[in-house]
């Protein structure tokens, strides 16, 4: 079985994002950049298919600059064989993304593709879902448990106000929610050999698709600050304060 | 240029994200109709219909709509979007699982989480956890958005819409439904809640989770929220988890117990109205978004509050 795994280099989630004065975006120069959390949720748990016996082969595939080769190799790293990394410097939005990711799943016919539920940049939750429709495979997202046989996946989903188990035919498509996995720490060992590892470069062309953004930003600002109130000696004037904000 | 609400409901009862999402619905068309799909929810039609300014109410009712299975409930309203010039969800797990397949199969990009319609083609949204806004504007032909609902007003009660039936179109082809493990309670719900009482990981385990918070909440007839790191730990459910990862909620009061506020946290919490940090670390970022702060250890404080509380 087969499984392809997209990654996507965002801003560390560890970094503190700063809006641009010129209000055109946030400041993503210098800074560190590291794989989608929800990403690493995806390759580990793509990884533990591979050493269950279940998955034979997994392929990482990024669509970014040059530097989201990083992005792939962290993911070679954790456990994929192979990477694609479709090579642009345009802000590629989800529904291009899925177009490019369905023409990957064209070419690769994995049984399975396993991604992060959103991106911490722009947080759509919707390239996954996106995907589905577009290839008519069936959906599971936000998966805390994910079981594969008999040519089915078993998916325990993060719904409101509890869970949901699914069984969806493979082929299909599953996004992670946080709880599914730990991923692990890379080894030195395991970095020098993802380093060797085959990395394929393509271009946005060579799918055919159009990325142009259907979306013009028309700024991005910081969200309104919230000050510190002030400090209460003891329970009695907290409650106290509570009644007068009318809020008790 | 009509507008469609897809309404949310645990099957008995609208839930008042319904009626935010027709307020923002509202700011993009005169003309709104909701869709309440389920299976035996004539009682949640009725009350949708009840909301004012809303033009007529559509109700499809299967036993597969009722598992709420993205394919089918993305189908049945792929079916109706010619009528409409609007798609507008509550971004709710729900609708957050089969919305993007609507804007998938009109060829149009998802408006995810709108706090702001600022005209018929410009919506301001979060990004990166909500510590930037992003106004984008679209010149695409139909909108597709899951609304934040904490960022509107409920539209008010009093409208009297006419309620019709519709099919049910049978839909999913590889998807089998097994079980479904919902957590039932006397509390209200995070998302409606007007108190939220919330625990971190300082509580240090699941018993002085449930010992501390408990009490409190339902004291103040309260719901009960956690930081991701308490979920994490184990000591309280995923659903109770209030950040970026788990719920955005806007209470009128917000009591954070033991939590020291993390970026993660902060961006689920900070829009409520009055936020209330009680932990012994005079230093805790929660103490900078809080407009009431009590250095204390929970372990005295919580008995104190609860003995203040009369």
């Amino acid at each position: 079985m087969k499984i392809l795994v997209p990654v996507k280099r965002v801003l560390d989630y560890n970094v503190k994002v700063r809006v641009k004065s010129d209000q055109s975006g946030v400041d993503l120069a210098n800074v560190k950049m590291s794989m989608n959390p929800f990403d690493e949720i995806a390759v580990e748990e793509a990884t533990r298919l591979k050493e269950k016996g279940v998955a034979t082969e997994i392929v990482a595939v990024s669509i970014g600059p040059a530097q989201a080769k990083d992005t792939i190799i962290t993911a070679l790293t954790i456990g994929a064989d192979r990477g694609i990394l479709i090579q642009t410097d345009q802000d590629v939005e989800p529904l291009a993304v899925a177009k490019l990711l369905k023409a990957v799943a064209e070419t690769e016919k994995p049984d399975l593709i396993i991604m992060g539920k959103q991106a911490i940049d722009g947080d759509n939750n919707a390239t996954g879902q996106m995907l589905s429709t577009l290839l008519d495979w069936p959906q599971a997202t936000f998966a805390s448990k994910v079981v594969v046989e008999n040519g089915e996946a078993q998916v325990t989903r993060e719904v409101d106000g509890g869970l949901q188990t699914l069984g969806v035919k493979l082929p299909a498509v599953i996004t992670t929610d946080l709880r599914l996995n730990e991923p692990r720490y890379a080894s030195l060992p395991n970095i020098m050999k993802a380093k060797k590892k085959p990395l394929e470069t393509k271009t946005v062309a060579d799918y055919g698709v159009d990325v142009t953004p259907r979306l013009k930003v028309m700024k991005v600002t910081e969200p309104p600050k919230r000050s510190a109130g002030k400090k209460v000696a003891d329970a009695a004037e907290l409650v106290a304060n509570l009644k007068s904000a009318g809020v008790l | 240029m009509a507008a469609l609400v897809i309404a949310d409901h645990d099957g008995a009862h609208l839930r008042d994200t319904t009626h935010k999402t027709v307020t923002a619905a509202l700011a993009l068309s005169s003309e709104v109709d909701v869709l309440v799909y389920g299976e035996g929810v004539k009682a949640v039609a009725d009350a949708a219909a009840n909301i004012a300014g809303v033009r007529k109410v559509l109700v499809a009712e299967s036993a597969d709509l009722k598992q709420d299975i993205a394919e089918d409930v993305a189908a049945l309203i792929i079916g109706l979007a010619a009528n409409y010039d609007a798609i507008a969800i509550p971004a709710s797990a729900s609708g957050k699982n089969f919305a993007p397949r609507i804007a998938a199969a009109l060829d149009v990009s998802l408006l995810s989480d709108v706090i702001e319609v600022v005209d018929g083609s410009t919506f301001v949204r979060p990004i990166y956890a909500g510590n930037a806004l992003e106004t984008v504007q679209t010149s695409e032909a139909k909108k597709v958005l899951t609304v934040r609902t904490t960022a509107f007003k409920a539209a008010a009660e009093g409208g009297s819409a006419s309620v019709e039936t519709i099919a049910a179109p049978a839909a999913r082809a590889g998807t089998r439904f097994i079980s479904e493990e919902k957590v039932t309670s006397d509390r209200p719900e995070l998302g409606a809640a007007k108190i939220i009482v919330s625990g971190g990981r300082a509580l240090g385990s699941k018993e002085e989770f449930d010992a501390v918070i408990d009490p409190l909440a339902d004291k103040l007839g309260a719901a009960v929220g956690a930081s991701r790191a308490a979920v994490d730990a184990g000591y309280a459910p995923n659903d109770y988890q209030v950040g970026q990862t788990g719920k955005v909620v806007a209470p009128e009061l917000y009591i954070a117990v033991g939590i020291s506020g993390a970026i993660q946290h902060l961006a689920g919490m900070k829009d409520s109205k009055v936020i209330v940090a009680i932990n012994k670390d005079p230093e805790a970022p929660i103490f900078s978004v809080a407009d009431y702060g009590l250095v204390a250890d929970y372990k005295t404080a919580v008995p104190d509050l609860m003995k203040a509380l009369g």
